[in-house]
């Protein structure tokens, strides 16, 4: 007999609830298109793939399995210093292509990204743990509408700072995180292609494989060599590709300590710098917010990604009349989130992107516990392979706790109450970071009210986590500088003069 | 019998007063044939914090003036100079520079300030935009200033240099802490006074004079400045921005040897002023 609640009393007379979740088992519904991996990726320099100078290899995992993927080959820096002369050379021929010209490399390259998209999208899965249905549905296409829309800016440049002159800056050095691989790797190439500069690009350490499969988009796409170069390691090759002395141009999304490190690592050069840096984002629900809607929006903003996302709506700023119901309604609705194998299409939370950031999480999640918040999660059943986290909400949470001030960079809400709109904005800013912040009221005015006061580069208002092309995104205060989308960030790669 | 001249004690204009530095010290300045001129004050490391709080406490309102009244204020300010701009060439002339030269320099000065009055309810439609995103929202990105910004004035150009520094800052709402030419400091005594008259409030910009070593640490480190902005030597901007990576503060310096033409049409307009703004991106539904 299916389970309902207990039984309802008349005088209050509340909808039933049907509880789905234990009742029935789901039947696996695995991605099965090839993702066509190799069982070893040579690192991509002047458009061909070449072993390291060292001969050095590392592996890489599934972090949902612990199986290895492949062996990746590990640039060291006098790799780095080949990819950067190659990008050097090819920029003498790429910085004076017309504008026209490499905006139809660029199509080409989006063109070639939706071809592969499926197999794009389980690469992207097996290497580093999200849903198949987000690498799916928002990492690849995403991709290649970046692609897509820096295509065609690249013979409009002109129109970005109207009276100026602008130059491309030559070769860019470029680092990205593994929280959306190929996502990060479009971010940065699209528009520094677009302005006319060559790349030099070390994806992270933990999903080398889409940026490397990029390469062989690249080759299809017939791409000038040395236009792009894919230099694959860990920091220290990021390090040597971000100090090289060719690199004018220095992108760099990841933590902001690391960030720091760079800065002051390039102090005393002249080298120009993106930082897009860490976050800790406020997501604040007034009590007029249609509820329902507020609560789908949290759990995007905080499960999307495992909550490997810099602009993680991962504090959440609740008013103090509508608290209990909107905690029930979420551990409501994290109870039906499914985690598990990235690859079944039915999963909502995939694997944790590596060992070390499981610790880490986890970490923090006792720091929570010792400190006195309230924990939930939904006590589902994980892997007994793999990293996995089960969605995990802290109520009563103070802002003096380190599960409200660090970033977790995991599944991991912490919810603090407000009872005015100044006590929202004064918790809401009351961070080194500033990133992102969502607010959901039924009130337009109050929305533009509130965006105007939250210290953060992005604001989402009734909705949480969307992204383009065509809008820019980055952060103020510690979140860094910069922007990435849109024509403020395509401004980012080119010189004024 | 002639008359007694009266000798001025120069003061720094910081919070919408003329202070003298909470140390006392202050610099002999001798005029071009070089004889003694005035005292100025050498500003401490203290005096700039205290600017700083000053700066603080101006900046939201200023930021929250419409940007009509910003221009009308900047517009005030080139009234302000026109009327003593004999007095402000005088004072570039203390260096050596030929009165003609001192004249063209504040002459550029005021057509400097002319340009940015006209800016200020202009720059949010050229910097800004309203993005065409693929769902039901109204995205569109504007500028907000970035709160205090310490500013580095050159060594020559002691009121066109200043001036084309701190004028993009305040354009958008932003407050300043600069610290005037230390080879020529008495050209920002004198804009001071203008500024005080030209309805600005208090504390919006705050100009000080001292000796460049030592106030570069504090402006290196101080987390309330939002970013630096000016000219300075290459030991100068290592040390300003391996400072400035404690806090991310943003950083946007000219190197001080390499020559700068600063009457160039290229030294002002929307490209200085995106220097020192943050842009905001706000994703606004669309639907009933």
């Amino acid at each position: 007999m299916p389970k309902t609640l207990s039984p309802s009393k008349p005088k209050t007379n509340p909808a039933r609830e049907l509880v789905f979740g234990d009742l029935w088992e789901f039947d696996p519904a695995p991605e099965t298109a090839d993702p066509k991996l190799k069982k070893k990726y040579d690192i991509f320099i002047n458009g061909r793939f070449v072993p390291s100078r060292s001969g050095k290899y590392f592996a890489t995992i599934n972090p949902a399995t612990e199986a290895k993927i492949a062996d990746i080959a590990l640039a060291d820096a006098s790799d780095v210093d080949a990819a950067c002369s190659a990008a050097q050379r090819a920029f003498i021929n790429w910085g004076r292509l017309p504008g026209k010209e490499r905006g139809k490399y660029l199509y080409r390259i989006a063109r070639l990204l939706q071809d592969h998209a499926r197999e794009f999208a389980v690469a992207e899965t097996m290497d580093g743990g999200k849903p198949i249905k987000e690498s799916r549905d928002f990492d690849v296409p995403m991709a290649a509408a970046h692609f897509f829309y820096h295509a065609g800016w690249a013979d409009k440049l002109e129109f970005l700072a109207p009276g100026r002159q602008l130059a491309p800056h030559g070769v860019v050095g470029q680092v990205i995180p593994w929280n959306f691989p190929l996502l990060m790797l479009a971010w940065k190439i699209a528009p520094a292609l677009a302005a006319g500069n060559c790349v030099v690009l070390k994806p992270a350490e933990t999903t080398s494989i889409t940026a490397l499969k990029f390469g062989e988009i690249c080759q299809e796409a017939g791409l000038p060599n040395g236009v792009v170069n894919i230099v694959s390691g860990a920091g220290e090759t990021g390090a040597a590709v971000i100090n090289h002395p060719l690199t004018s141009k220095v992108a760099f999304t990841g933590s902001t300590e690391v960030g720091k490190i760079i800065m002051r690592s390039l102090a005393g050069t002249e080298k120009k710098m993106t930082m897009e840096l860490g976050g800790k984002a406020a997501n604040i629900i007034f009590d007029d917010a249609p509820l329902d809607q507020a609560v789908e929006g949290i759990v995007n903003g905080i499960f999307f990604n495992q909550g490997h996302v810099c602009c993680a709506g991962s504090r959440l700023l609740v008013q103090e009349s509508i608290a209990d119901e909107v905690l029930a309604k979420l551990k409501r609705r994290i109870a039906v989130l499914r985690v598990g194998d990235p690859l079944d299409k039915n999963t909502d939370l995939g694997a944790i992107n590596s060992a070390e950031q499981l610790a880490k999480i986890t970490d923090l999640v006792k720091s929570g516990v010792a400190e006195g918040a309230e924990k939930h999660d939904n006590g589902c059943k994980l892997p007994a392979k793999g990293f996995f986290f089960r969605p995990t909400i802290f109520a009563n949470v103070s802002m003096s706790h380190r599960i409200a001030r660090e970033e977790i960079f995991g599944p991991v809400l912490s919810i603090l109450t407000f009872r005015t709109l100044e006590e929202a904005v004064e918790k809401a800013n009351n961070t080194a970071y500033g990133l992102s912040a969502g607010v959901w009221t039924d009130k337009g005015s109050r929305i533009l009210k509130m965006s105007t006061l939250l210290k953060a580069g992005v604001v989402w208002a009734n909705t949480y986590n969307k992204f383009d092309p065509t809008s820019p995104f980055g952060g103020s205060k510690e979140s860094g500088f910069g922007r990435e989308g849109g024509k403020q960030g395509l401004l980012d790669y080119l010189t004024v003069h | 019998m002639s008359r007694l001249h009266i000798t001025k004690t120069p003061k720094c204009y910081v919070g919408g007063a003329f202070i003298r530095s909470e140390s006392g010290r202050v610099t002999e300045l001798n005029d071009a044939s070089g004889a003694f001129f005035a005292n100025i004050p050498q500003c401490t490391r203290k005096d700039l914090r205290n600017a700083v709080e000053a700066a603080a406490k101006a900046g939201p309102g200023w930021a929250k003036r419409s940007a009509f009244n910003r221009g009308q204020i900047l517009y005030r300010l080139t009234e302000m100079m026109e009327a003593r701009g004999v007095e402000l060439a005088d004072s570039i002339t203390l260096s050596g520079v030929s009165k003609a030269e001192a004249s063209r320099e504040v002459a550029a000065a005021i057509e400097r300030v002319v340009h940015y009055a006209g800016w200020t309810d202009k720059y949010e439609q050229v910097l800004g935009s309203v993005n065409p995103v693929a769902s039901a929202h109204f995205n569109f990105t504007v500028t907000e200033p970035m709160g205090i910004v310490g500013i580095l004035a050159p060594d020559d150009a002691p009121v066109l240099g200043l001036l084309s520094l701190i004028l993009p800052a305040i354009t958008t709402g932003n407050s300043v802490v600069a610290l005037a030419s230390t080879m020529q400091p008495y050209p920002s005594i004198l804009l001071g006074e203008m500024l005080a008259t030209s309805d600005l409030p208090g504390g919006v910009v705050n100009l000080l004079t001292g000796v460049r070593s030592e106030l570069i640490p504090t402006f290196a480190t101080h987390e309330h400045l939002r970013a630096l902005s000016g000219v300075a030597n290459a030991e100068e901007r290592k040390a300003l921005r391996l400072g400035a990576a404690e806090s991310v503060k943003r950083v946007h310096l000219r190197k001080a040897e390499e020559p700068i033409d600063w009457f160039a049409d290229k030294m002002q307009g929307a490209e200085e002023i995106r220097a020192l703004v943050e842009f905001k991106t706000t994703w606004h539904p669309v639907g009933g």
